[in-house]
């Protein structure tokens, strides 16, 4: 992954990314930070290829996003696990089915994956709750299910955006060490937070987003 | 920090069927595993299914009308083709009871007549009360005089020389008529309203393909957010059409299944209503325009067909609309 100059801005609004350039390497941890408003979600959003660049360029696994076809965004993007602050779970689907959803789009068979779902949920906590629909989770059960969902299918790259702010500090402790050990499995992990305390858990690069524009703290 | 067991997806083999967490504690038998990626349970999609079910309905009603036309016209046509008729007029210095003789007797050589009956001239005068009443004295009156000839399918008559040889031997008062206009004329109406029908089944389901267009697209609006995790975890948009297309055909063929089960209904009550007046004193006069009121086995099949059409047309109407949404 990586950033070059890159500007960004909505419409005819003022730029909310300026001249932004960073690299995640394969296999690294690293850590996206900054006051709200400074451009986090956004920084997020050009990464996952929801959105495109004003200026500058971005590379995702290599490819140069400007002109790539459908085909290869929905490539690029099954190579990625993805965290939402609001969880964008489906509310019509059970627990489990959210969490099988990444292994279903990819058009395997339920059986196929039952037992990696099932055992991922019980890991984090959801063994009792895989039948229920989200508006009956509580906030930190929802929480985990958006993650049990973003590594069901064990991305490259994880991208997660404040994972640990509804859950209490020892499942935040937890999930933060799930994430550390994927990331021993090689799989990149960006984890945007608030959370200084959980930050100082770990010995990772930070990016800080301030007005728009980012600097790396070792 | 405290630790915690290695996480499940260190290990990303396949499971080992001894260790299968999913054989240790079975899953719920409740537990759903595939629902639909799009939600299903809305009032809008019950009431697309209502207006796929009316439209069927609709669209069902013309089709079996344009085939009980048809059927009835085709067993007209027949009936009046297996007959021609002989008119013998009276004419100034003729015997016309010989004239009748001889015309019955050129017909009965001619190859093809399987039978002919002369109506008598009281017979003939008798098919003159609907128009001049009964109780006159028409002796006076030139009334023409006819023989139905019934035509055998095989050998085929040939009607041609018939006519020549009735223009030959009676000169200016005998004439054969084939119904030759009549069959022409009945053809046409029954082309028309099939036509008339096949028009109205193409216009019904043009409507129900847009009233599918307008539902899809506030299917899409309604489920935008399902449509951006669907991108975010993977599904092309393919897929997410694929899903759509499940949703909205099955959607289609409820109302479908609702619309054409209906019209069978309604013409299975139409034939036994029928069949009801037909004992009754206009019995008679109903069978003879509608016939049984049967739409037969083809057109419980052309009904059936129409619901499952409308399923299709609903299902790829659905998926072309996604597909330019997202496009």
């Amino acid at each position: 992954m990586q950033f070059e100059s890159v500007g960004m801005r909505y419409g005819l609004g003022p730029e909310v990314l300026s001249d932004v350039s960073f690299t995640i390497a394969p296999r690294s941890f690293q850590f996206l930070t900054g006051p709200s408003g400074a451009g986090k979600t956004t920084l997020l959003r050009l990464i996952l290829l929801s959105v495109r660049p004003t200026r500058g360029l971005v590379s995702v696994f290599g490819e140069e996003v400007s002109d790539i076809s459908n085909e290869v965004l929905t490539g690029l993007r099954r190579r990625m696990g993805v965290v939402f602050q609001d969880f964008r779970l489906l509310d019509h689907l059970t627990t489990y089915e959210n969490v099988a959803l990444p292994l279903r789009v990819q058009g395997r068979a339920e059986t196929s994956y039952r037992a990696e779902v099932v055992e991922l949920l019980r890991w984090v906590g959801l063994g009792e709750r895989m039948h229920v629909l989200p508006p009956l989770l509580s906030g930190g059960e929802k929480q985990r299910a958006a993650i049990a969902r973003a590594l069901i299918a064990r991305p490259e790259l994880l991208l997660a955006d404040e994972p640990t702010g509804n859950v209490d500090p020892s499942l935040a402790r937890r999930l933060l060490r799930l994430f550390m050990e994927l990331n021993k499995l090689g799989t990149s992990v960006l984890i945007a937070t608030h959370d200084f305390g959980l930050m100082d858990l770990v010995d990772a690069p930070r990016l800080v987003l301030g007005q728009g524009r980012l600097r790396i703290e070792a | 920090m405290n630790e915690v067991a290695r996480p499940p997806v260190s290990a990303p083999s396949a499971p080992d069927p001894a260790g299968d967490p999913a054989r240790e504690s079975p899953l719920p038998a409740t537990l759903r595993r595939n629902a639909p990626l799009v939600p299903t349970d809305s009032s809008a999609s019950r009431a697309l299914a209502a207006v796929i079910a009316i439209l069927t309905f609709l669209a069902a009603l013309c089709a079996g009308a344009a085939e009980i036309v048809a059927t009835s016209a085709s067993q007209w046509q027949g009936t009046v083709a297996q007959e021609v008729t002989v008119q013998v007029r009276p004419g100034p210095g003729r015997d016309i009871d010989a004239d009748v003789a001889r015309a019955e007797d050129l017909a009965r050589k001619t190859a093809g007549i399987a039978s002919a009956r002369t109506f008598s001239k009281a017979e003939s005068e008798h098919l003159l009360e609907p128009w001049l009443g009964s109780g006159l004295d028409l002796s006076d009156l030139p009334v023409p005089r006819l023989i139905t000839l019934t035509l055998a399918p095989d050998p085929a008559p040939d009607l041609a020389a018939l006519r020549t040889s009735l223009t030959e031997a009676l000169p200016g008062v005998a004439s054969l008529d084939d119904h030759a206009l009549w069959l022409q004329r009945l053809s046409t109406m029954a082309r028309t309203f099939v036509g008339i029908g096949v028009a109205i089944v193409t216009l019904v389901l043009v409507a129900t393909g847009l009233a599918v267009v307008f539902a899809t697209r506030g299917a899409m609006a309604g489920n935008r957010e399902v449509v951006e995790v669907l991108h975010f975890v993977g599904a092309d948009d393919d897929y997410i059409a694929r899903a759509f297309q499940s949703r909205f055909f099955r959607l289609g063929l409820r109302g479908g299944a609702i619309g054409a089960g209906a019209a069978l209904a309604a013409f299975a009550l139409a034939g036994l209503f029928a069949r009801l007046w037909r004992q009754g004193a206009a019995g008679e006069e109903i069978e003879a325009l509608f016939g049984t009121f049967q739409i037969g086995w083809r057109g419980y099949l052309i009904v059936a067909s129409i619901g499952v059409i409308a399923s299709v047309v609903t299902g790829i109407v659905s998926r072309v609309t996604v597909r330019r949404f997202l496009g």
